[in-house]
């Protein structure tokens, strides 16, 4: 098992039901393959550095994981074919990173 | 007046003497490696602002002369910028981003 971070952008055309629907979808997904959730979050809608697909933002969304090294290369082919999804990225956490999320995750849970 | 007087009587001539002292970058402070002193062993991608000072106005990461980072660091910085950069939080390249 090892601790990865997945963050992707949704199309902002989407409405909040369908962001929520395909957010769920995919921690299905990888609750399905045998991996636990830790954490999500939403950062809502965000204003995009340039453009991508024409879009000047989008949704962003994070979801902190364990999961067996064999599942992350699924869900990857599993976000490219989602055409909801705009960007992707999937980070495999050292040490470091992961002191550093949960640091940040009870900051999170301090604030709200 | 009179000083101008007194640098023409010693016989100074060959140097270029300024009446305000010109204003080139002076300062000594030797430059050091922020995440040793004040030990960050990590760099978030997700904070764009905090990797704002990595980069300059055009979106460019800052060599490690000019930051003085030491490599070990510049390293993470780099991959911290091109991550960010992905995912759209940082622009590949800018104007006047600061």
């Amino acid at each position: 098992m090892n601790h990865y971070e997945a963050v992707f952008i949704l199309n902002p055309v989407l409405s909040d039901d369908q962001v929520k629907e395909t957010v769920k979808k995919f921690e299905d997904y990888l609750t399905s393959q045998g991996s636990e959730i830790i954490s999500t979050e939403y950062w809502g809608l965000k204003k995009l550095a340039y453009t991508i697909q024409n879009k000047q933002s989008g949704f962003y969304n994070l979801i902190d994981f364990n999961a067996p090294n064999t599942v992350v290369n699924a869900f990857e082919t599993e976000l490219k074919r989602d055409e909801r999804i705009m960007r992707y990225l999937n980070v495999k956490l050292d040490k470091y990173a992961d002191a550093w999320s949960i640091k940040r995750r009870e900051r999170n849970n301090k604030k709200t | 007046m009179s000083s101008i007087e007194q640098v023409g009587k010693s016989g100074n001539q060959g140097e270029i003497r300024y009446l305000t002292p010109l204003d080139i970058a002076t300062k000594n402070g030797k430059k050091y490696c922020m995440f040793k002193r004040s030990g960050i062993k990590y760099l978030d991608y997700k904070d764009p602002d905090f990797l704002l000072r990595f980069i300059n106005e055009q979106g460019k990461i800052l060599p490690r002369r000019l930051t003085g980072t030491s490599l070990k660091y510049q390293r993470k910085v780099s991959i911290a910028v091109k991550r960010a950069r992905h995912l759209a939080l940082l622009p590949y390249q800018a104007d006047m981003l600061k």
